[in-house]
């Protein structure tokens, strides 16, 4: 029961993660259908972001995740706009290699600069935990911090998605970019925004994975980045609650799977999942067949 | 005049969809467009509020050419384009909807009171504010897209073909209010298949075949010939 626990609060927090990046994801997918496989290394430059203004300019945790996510957003939007919106209206065959180069760029780019090595990350949040049920439960600060700053993100998007005038435009532009446009709404902008967004929730994540899994190199966004891909196509990609819904489902299934059948088969049974909710429902589990009104 | 397009070509590759159309409106006016299905006048409309580029020709609205503007600035101009099929957005309620209508305006006030306006107009979408649009009849769809057409308050209005798809008696009310709409004063271009309905309600028509104006004049003079009353107007 304890061990139980303490498991769901790993899972919570690994879950958060994958609900940060996965969200980018399938902001980017609804408004422009192009699954950006350069996402995942976009939290790895925010990783490096916040490596460098800890150890750097020996700024705290908070100063460094603000950062992170400012650097990342305007690297997603210079992203976009060098390569991914020339090919705009192109095939789909074009645009999913422009974004595995784009990956590659940035994962090689990104090698020649810092080289391939590990590093560590420094301990910005200090040793201390939580201690429940006379001890036997424990709560690291740093799963509070990750899952607290998500939940705070996740309502920040909310806010901005429901409430303004950008967020109702990306809105519009991913239901009906043409009628978005009759609408005064300018498209180009629009999609710079919501790369912006995805790209700061990705490099906060970047930030918490340092502090939290303390290790960092090149090549880390590869497997959460897949993992979170995943996570939002189980959700149903394109739909916001189906990216936080599949990223802490699949976080959670991971852990648990991890503690009690042994981590060996913990990426199987993501693929596994994956497979199953494609072959049941192709929409994700959150994701909706709306069908036109003629 | 209001606007005026001179000699506009447009092609969809190798398709010439217009071939070089030329009309005008002027300011109160109502003018439908007429004509079978892929004769251009969706086309036509999509031209003039820039979500098709033009391949040579000029429109000129209010003496400027806007055949170059972006889609943003025609809106802000004073051009409303209400889509064939309606286009609203499914997934927002009837409130975000005429919200988005408004998007380019910052006249808080006035928003407000064109809201109502528009609640005035269409009164069952008053009572369906805070319902998702798609969840609308086909009628009510209709009032929704031209409410959301009206809120950018526009000077002239694209309506594309607003009675698709509707009975005969919600095609009669959403005429009457097109009346009404400009009766308050705003210019309408009508888009129509229901080519009777459409010269009862404009001043003046034009007949688009092919790509190209076929006939044009005053809407009750077009309804009595007989060429027209065969091609158009099932005999
Ligand atoms: N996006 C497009 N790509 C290629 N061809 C197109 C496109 N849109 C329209 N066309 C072609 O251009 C011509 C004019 O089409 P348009 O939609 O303007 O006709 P319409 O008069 O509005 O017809 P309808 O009454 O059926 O709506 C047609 O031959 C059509 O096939
Ligand atoms: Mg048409």
């Amino acid at each position: 029961m304890k061990e139980l626990l303490q498991q769901v609060i790993n899972g919570l927090s690994l879950g958060s993660i994958y609900a940060l990046i996965a969200l980018g994801y399938t902001m980017v997918y609804g408004i422009i259908n192009l699954i950006n496989f350069a996402h995942g290394d976009i939290y790895m430059v925010g990783a490096y972001v916040g490596f460098a203004v800890t150890t750097s300019l020996h700024l705290g945790f908070f100063p460094s995740l603000v950062i992170s996510m400012v650097v990342c957003s305007i690297l997603g939007v210079i992203i976009e706009k060098v390569a991914y919106k020339p090919i705009r209206g192109s095939s789909r065959i074009a645009a999913l290699i422009t974004a595995i180069s784009v990956s590659l760029f940035l994962e090689y780019g990104m090698m020649y600069f810092v080289k391939a090595e590990t590093r560590t990350f420094p301990n910005v949040l200090g040793k201390n935990s939580l201690k429940l049920l006379d001890g036997s439960v424990v709560i690291d600060y740093k799963n509070i911090y990750i899952v607290a700053i998500t939940i705070i993100l996740m309502v920040a998007l909310q806010y901005i998605i429901r409430r303004t005038k950008a967020g109702k435009a990306m809105r519009a532009v991913s239901l009906d970019r043409e009628a978005a446009q009759l609408m005064g709404v300018n498209v180009d902008r629009t999609i710079s925004y919501t790369f912006a967004i995805g790209s700061a929730l990705a490099g906060a994540a970047g930030v918490l994975v340092g502090v939290y899994y303390t290790t960092i190199n090149p090549l880390m966004g590869i497997v959460p980045g897949l993992k979170a891909f995943i996570a939002a196509v189980i959700g149903g990609i394109g739909v916001i609650p189906g990216a936080v819904f599949g990223g802490l489902f699949l976080g959670m299934i991971e852990t648990m799977v991890s503690a009690y059948g042994g981590s060996l088969y913990k990426d199987a049974v993501a693929f596994a999942i994956l497979i199953l909710v494609l072959l049941l429902r192709p929409s994700g589990l959150l994701g909706r067949n709306i069908k036109e009104k003629v | 005049m209001m606007i005026e397009l001179i000699n506009v070509n447009v092609y969809y590759g190798i398709i010439h969809a217009l071939k070089g159309i030329s009309f005008h409106i002027d300011e109160g006016e109502i003018v439908t467009i007429i004509g079978a299905n892929g004769a251009g006048k969706t086309t036509t409309l999509k031209a003039i509020s820039g979500i098709q580029r033009i391949k040579s020709g000029s429109i000129m609205f209010n003496g400027k050419d806007i055949s170059k503007s972006s889609a943003t600035d025609i809106v802000g101009l004073g051009i409303s384009h209400v889509p064939e099929g309606r286009r609203i957005f499914s997934n927002m309620t009837v409130m975000e909807n005429l919200e988005m209508g408004a998007f380019l305006r910052k006249d808080k006030a006035e928003i407000k009171k064109d809201f109502n306006k528009v609640f005035e107009l269409f009164p069952r979408l008053l009572e369906r504010k805070n319902q998702l649009a798609g969840t609308l009849s086909g009628g009510e769809q209709q009032m929704l897209a031209i409410g959301r057409g009206l809120m950018s308050k526009p000077k002239l209005l694209l309506l594309d073909e607003p009675s698709m798809g509707l009975a005969p008696i919600v095609v009669k009310e959403i005429f009457e209010i097109i009346k009404d709409i400009n009766k308050e004063g705003t210019t309408i271009l009508l888009v129509e298949q229901n080519a009777n309905m459409a010269l009862q309600t404009a001043d003046r028509a034009y007949i688009i075949r092919n790509g190209e104006i076929d006939i044009e004049g005053r809407a009750e003079d077009l309804l009595k010939d007989e060429t027209v009353r065969k091609a158009y107007l099932g005999g």
